[in-house]
């Protein structure tokens, strides 16, 4: 795998993390990401991942990672262990975002969270039009047999942060075809153009 | 890493090697004092000049140190002889393989059925309960003796995992990688009960002849055989069972309406334990199955797990089976749990297998691919290239 390859949301997530830090990459799929880092970024990095192939698969490229489900496993990890915390396209699958989101802060100094956007116009047009639940490019499963059983708009996301008193240190707005937006907190066109939002988040308390 | 076709032939005889050695004195748990003791012990593979590419494999409660070639007694190839072999999982040109018969065991290292120098007779109860710490501190001995300072893995399933864990909370400098299989960190209730039944069928068979059964030239073989039937039960999953046996019946075709072993599973068990006895030592069962009962990691740190893995450099993979239920997967993951608490470097993989506990002896192609995977990437990390040991 070469850095390349690596997908843009991904490659922009690197870009965030600080060389040589510690990070734990809460579902971490087959370990790309995490691979990346170690090798471009001297990273030292931690994985958990729900499927037994995508583990398997991590294991192999010789990272360190745990099955495990983000709904269950935080509470586990001690306050305050790694630098940098990242979620990526995972929160809207789990069962319970909020408290997994304060956790990512509680383990971590900053978190990395990045989702797929459900205020994009594309989906809200969807509704407006035909009156059924989008499926789009970014959320290509039906309602009845998606894992996005949790699914936000950078609104709601914003607000989430608000209110556990997080403060979003960067932000940008994606599409699916990998164009990059920085945003504000509280810019409208962000929640209306991307397909996926991108925050780096940080603990007031930490600050 | 793709793995060569399973064959028993895969043990290079050139490498293969058996020994002895007397080591000690040792202090066990206990505050007995062994002042000399044999360790038996096999090794596959060659030691680098670095003394860096060992991996000491932990057998379990009735394995032994015949990890990959044919077991003396029975013949049958070796508990793990599929992943051993130049090329291999446990690839004997990368590394040096050495599993030592564990103290208590009864393959040549010293146990109840050696001979006690001091008396000149069998040791049988007199031999002193020994714990899986004294296990694991006999073996270092062995490792001392073989000039090594660190070992690249030590790994092992089921009680062969427990003492995996102790060496990497005893002695965490001295190991590199650590790869508790299918194991606990400590004996549940549940299991020391199943231990007791077994137990108790050996000390009932009026042949064990309290303990001194070798002196009177007995065998205590039907209590050691149900002991063995009753254990066996719990490595097996009730799918395994099923799969295997059914309720299909030995021979017959119709039930006998009497006690013979109408059914198949019955019959297996019964060969199940009559073939333990040929090569396992009803006294060494009592001792062995006693220091797995006395194993509690947290215990023997506050009460704390993690603080048995407190700064760890060792690198972990944990692996459970999901049918496992003699030490189910929450078990491992209280291991892991530990391990995080601690920030120790971890990987953990819950295989999925209907084979219960025997799944980490059996061809689990998940588990052999992440193992493999595992260890060479440590390896890698390690600087351990295949042919070093030539």
């Amino acid at each position: 795998m070469n850095s390349g390859t690596l997908r843009v949301d991904l490659k922009l997530i690197a870009d965030w993390v600080e060389p040589k830090s510690r990070v734990l990459d809460v579902g971490c799929g087959d370990g790309e990401l995490l691979r990346h880092l170690a090798h471009e970024k001297n990273v030292d990095g931690r994985g958990i991942e729900l499927s037994m192939a995508g583990v398997s698969a991590a294991v192999r490229r010789g990272l360190a990672v745990i099955q495990g489900d983000a709904d269950t496993d935080l509470k586990d990890y001690p306050s305050g262990a790694f630098d940098t915390v990242i979620l990526s396209q995972t929160l809207q699958a789990t069962r319970n975002p909020r408290e997994v989101l304060a956790h990512l802060l509680r383990i971590g100094r900053r978190a990395i969270v990045s989702f797929p956007n459900f205020g994009h116009w594309r989906i809200r047009l969807n509704l407006l039009a035909f009156g059924r639940m989008p499926v789009t490019a970014a959320l290509d499963a039906n309602w009845y047999d998606t894992p996005n059983i949790h699914l936000c708009t950078i609104r709601d996301f914003t607000a989430l942060a608000g209110e556990l008193g997080l403060s979003i240190e960067k932000a940008v707005s994606l599409t699916q075809e990998g164009r990059v937006r920085p945003f504000a907190p509280g810019d409208a066109w962000a929640n209306l153009l991307g397909e996926h939002g991108l925050f780096l988040l940080s603990n007031r308390a930490n600050r | 890493m793709v793995l060569p076709p399973i064959s028993s032939q895969a043990v290079d005889p050139r490498t293969s090697r058996c020994h002895t050695v007397e080591l000690g004195p040792l202090k066990l748990d206990s505050g007995v004092v062994l002042e000399r003791f044999t360790v038996a012990y096999q090794t596959y593979g060659r030691l680098n000049a670095a003394k860096s590419n060992a991996i000491l494999i932990c057998h379990a409660l009735t394995g032994d140190q015949y990890v990959a070639d044919a077991h003396p007694v029975t013949g049958k190839p070796g508990w793990w002889h599929m992943l051993v072999g130049p090329g291999n999982l446990f690839d004997t040109s990368r590394y040096q393989l050495i599993c030592a018969n564990i103290l208590g065991g009864c393959m040549g290292s010293t146990g109840p059925r050696e001979v006690n120098p001091a008396s000149g007779k069998p040791w049988g109860l007199s031999f002193p309960v020994i714990t899986v710490g004294d296990i694991v501190a006999a073996q270092a001995l062995l490792i001392d003796h073989l000039g090594i300072d660190q070992l690249f893995c030590v790994i092992g399933g089921s009680m062969g995992g427990m003492q995996v864990l102790e060496w990497a909370s005893s002695f965490p400098e001295r190991v590199y990688a650590a790869v508790p299989i299918a194991a606990a960190a400590r004996h549940s209730a549940q299991n020391i009960a199943f231990h007791e039944v077994g137990r108790q069928a050996i000390m009932a068979d009026p042949d064990w002849m309290g303990g001194d059964y070798l002196l009177a030239g007995t065998n205590p073989h039907r209590g050691l055989a149900v002991a063995r039937m009753a254990a066996h039960i719990t490595y097996l999953s009730e799918t395994a069972l099923h799969r295997k046996f059914g309720r299909k019946l030995q021979d017959r075709t119709q039930v006998t309406y009497g006690f013979e072993a109408d059914f198949q599973v019955e019959s297996y068990l019964r060969h199940q334990g009559s073939t333990f006895v040929d090569r396992f030592d009803a006294n060494s069962y009592l001792y062995i199955t006693r220091a797995m009962d006395y194993f509690d990691l947290a215990a023997q740190h506050g009460g704390v797990l993690a603080n048995a893995f407190k700064a760890t450099p060792v690198r972990f993979c944990v692996v459970s089976f999901t049918s496992d239920w003699l030490f189910p997967t929450r078990e491992s993951r209280a291991i892991v749990h530990a391990l995080n608490a601690v920030a120790a470097k971890v990987s953990f993989v819950e295989v999925e297998s209907d084979k219960g506990h025997d799944a980490f002896l059996l061809d689990e192609p998940e588990f052999h691919k992440t193992l493999a995977g595992f260890l060479d990437g440590q390896a890698t990390h390690r600087g351990l290239t295949a042919k070093a040991a030539e």
